[in-house]
């Protein structure tokens, strides 16, 4: 045994490829013993793949995985290695049989004696709230009720490590948000190492401790979900993570540590040490973006120190008008954000406690407003408002040269 | 019309005093078909399960193969159990032809396709997943097999059913290895076609009543034993 025993599962190399095409390429992979890691990304991006590899239940073409330090395969047996986990589907994939005998299926498996089963399997049952429901047949539950016995079946045998794919995707939001509050309260009760495969970013933000962003069948970024969503490493795990506004440019001046990027003929001021006319990407996350709207006053009040293509052009009058998507950078007299822009909403996406704003300021930019903003402003499509975002606030991805 | 009434009143008059004949008729009938629904069970089954779940070369053969063999028609089988069983022929020495045993084999040839294939396409409505599942949950693989047919049971008990009644009802292959001997090797097919083509209506009523019987007890326990998983 060659590393400390923090790690419970490790994985070298490990390729794998069916019918010629390489679905998983994972060089290097530590499980922390008790630690919940997401996998995220989009459908095909060969998270199952991944995790049925690393369940024991799909054989990887080369590579290996040590669980406990000893590799599965040759010190310890894939089906002794199976022993120690267990798997949650998308499809709650029960029996044709009670709930009761479902959840004890696990146990049944191992041999376990009648009354020792049925003292485990009450307690799984009560622990996701599902006690009263034992006797029913698998058949007539809800797919919340469904969900729950598979969790409650999984839980039972006590594993070591547990592996879901996607077990919230095909359930309701309500469902999702009461089974996904259950899950996080006996994960921390059980501290059970979990391996979490989603397409979903907030289920992964909520309850990870790490989260791996994969694409093409490889993790493309791993980290603790702060550094993920705050630090991508590209554009990829950018969009992937939810930074929704993602602007494209070139660096046309530099300072000491900020620079100025023309994003389609506007000037955009961030953060970083780039190189004159680099191309870079501005990821913008609809959170750091503050809306308001636009008052005469402010849009009549002359400016000094005009200068600069696309500046200014609000002096056409108010409202401004947007010809083909034009928009103008205003002062920002009132606001230490360095990134002020006028805009027009063009859509407004109701996204639960807040809404989605998307506006045209000559380019794309992406907003969340609580409700209560948007009635308070009376933000609606169509209408003009001022859009400002700090230059810090901006994470700039660096393209690499291949 | 006086035939059929006549043959009717006969006929239930045959059955309520339990005539003898009728009655061993009957029996080895039952015996006959039950035997090869047995044998069939253990074979298709088997094959049909390891058919389903394994993945090889000419698979698909395979598979066109056994749902061929779903429609053989008895007395194609009947024609080759008795070339193989006949005095000179390769299993002459048995000395087995126009016996119970030439008829319980003709009837496990043609019960045993119908048996895998009904099989075979229950395993595989299975979600491919729940294999996985029941790995997951540290099953070997034999465990693994056996809660998949546990998870098939009601499609392989129509399997069951559906070998049972193409034998118990089929003439052809019983007829050319069975000899259709009184008292030894005839069954209720064998027996109405010959009772019929001698004129003898009653018996032969008798006697498709009694199939007719086998038919409807067949469908009830099989929609008695549905209806009770459905509920539950």
């Amino acid at each position: 045994m060659t590393n400390d025993s923090l790690n419970i599962l490790e994985v070298r190399n490990i390729k794998i490829k069916r019918a010629g095409a390489l679905l998983v390429d994972i060089p290097f992979l530590q499980i922390e013993r008790g630690e919940l890691l997401s996998l995220i990304g989009p459908n095909g991006a060969g998270k199952t793949t991944l995790l049925l590899a690393l369940a024991g239940l799909m054989k990887p073409t080369t590579g290996e995985i040590s669980f406990r330090g000893q590799k599965i395969g040759s010190d310890y047996s894939i089906f002794e290695y199976r022993r120690n986990l267990a798997m949650v589907f998308q499809e709650p994939l029960l029996f044709n049989t009670t709930v009761l005998k479902n959840v004890a299926s696990g146990l049944t498996i191992r041999g376990m004696e009648k009354k020792q089963i049925r003292q485990i399997v009450k307690e799984s049952l009560e622990r996701f709230g599902i006690g009263h429901l034992g006797e029913r047949s698998a058949r007539t539950l809800s797919g919340g009720e469904a969900q729950r016995t598979s969790l409650a079946r999984a839980f039972a045998i006590h594993p070591e490590i547990l592996f879901l794919d996607e077990p919230f995707a095909a359930l309701d939001p309500p469902t999702r948000e009461a089974l996904i509050e259950d899950l996080q309260a006996v994960l921390q009760e059980t501290h059970t190492t979990t391996i979490f495969a989603t397409h979903d970013r907030a289920e992964a933000l909520r309850l990870s401790d790490r989260i791996g962003v994969m694409n093409d069948g490889s993790i493309l970024q791993i980290g603790a979900p702060e550094e993920v969503m705050n630090h991508p490493m590209n554009e990829f795990v950018a969009n992937f993570v939810g930074v929704e506004t993602i602007l494209r440019g070139k660096v046309i001046r530099r300072d000491e540590g900020s620079f100025v990027t023309l994003v389609s003929d506007h000037e955009i001021e961030a953060v970083g040490d780039v190189k004159l006319g680099e191309s870079v990407a501005l990821c913008i996350r609809p959170e750091n973006v503050t809306l308001s709207t636009v008052s005469r006053s402010e849009a009549l009040r002359p400016q000094g120190g005009a200068s600069g293509k696309g500046r200014y052009d609000y002096r056409v009058g108010f409202p401004p008008r947007l010809q083909g998507g034009a928009s103008s950078r205003l002062a920002r007299e009132t606001t230490s954000a360095r990134n002020v822009f006028h805009g027009r909403i063009t859509k407004i996406t109701p996204l639960g406690f807040f809404q989605r704003i998307q506006l045209d300021c000559g380019f794309l930019l992406v907003a969340y407003v609580t409700r209560h903003s948007v009635d308070e402003l009376s933000l609606g499509e169509g209408k003009d408002v001022n859009a400002s975002f700090k230059a810090t606030a901006i994470h700039v991805v660096r393209k690499r040269e291949k | 019309m006086d035939l059929i009434l006549e043959g009717i009143k006969k006929a239930f008059w045959l059955l309520i005093t339990f005539d003898p004949e009728v009655f061993s008729i009957t029996f080895l009938s039952l015996q006959v078909s039950g035997s090869a629904t047995l044998i069939s069970l253990f074979f298709g089954i088997s094959v049909g399960t390891t058919v389903a779940l394994t993945r090889f070369r000419g698979r698909r053969i395979a598979v066109s193969l056994i749902n061929t063999g779903m429609g053989l028609p008895p007395v194609v089988v009947g024609l080759f159990v008795t070339i193989f069983l006949w005095r000179n022929g390769p299993l002459g020495f048995f000395e087995m032809l126009y016996t119970p045993t030439a008829m319980i084999i003709a009837q496990t040839v043609i019960a045993t396709p119908i048996v895998m294939g009904i099989t075979l396409a229950a395993m595989q409505q299975l979600p491919i997943k729940l294999r996985l599942q029941i790995l997951a949950l540290g099953a070997t693989r034999l465990q693994m097999v056996w809660i998949l047919i546990k998870e098939a049971r009601l499609p392989l008990l129509a399997a069951v059913m559906a070998g049972f009644g193409g034998v118990i009802s089929e003439v052809g292959a019983s007829i050319m290895v069975g000899g259709n001997i009184k008292g030894y090797s005839r069954v209720l097919t064998t027996a109405t076609v010959m009772e019929t083509s001698r004129g003898n209506f009653d018996v032969a009523i008798a006697l498709g009543i009694i199939l007719l019987l086998f038919a409807y007890l067949i469908n009830l326990i099989l929609t008695h034993v549905q209806q009770r998983e459905r509920a539950r």
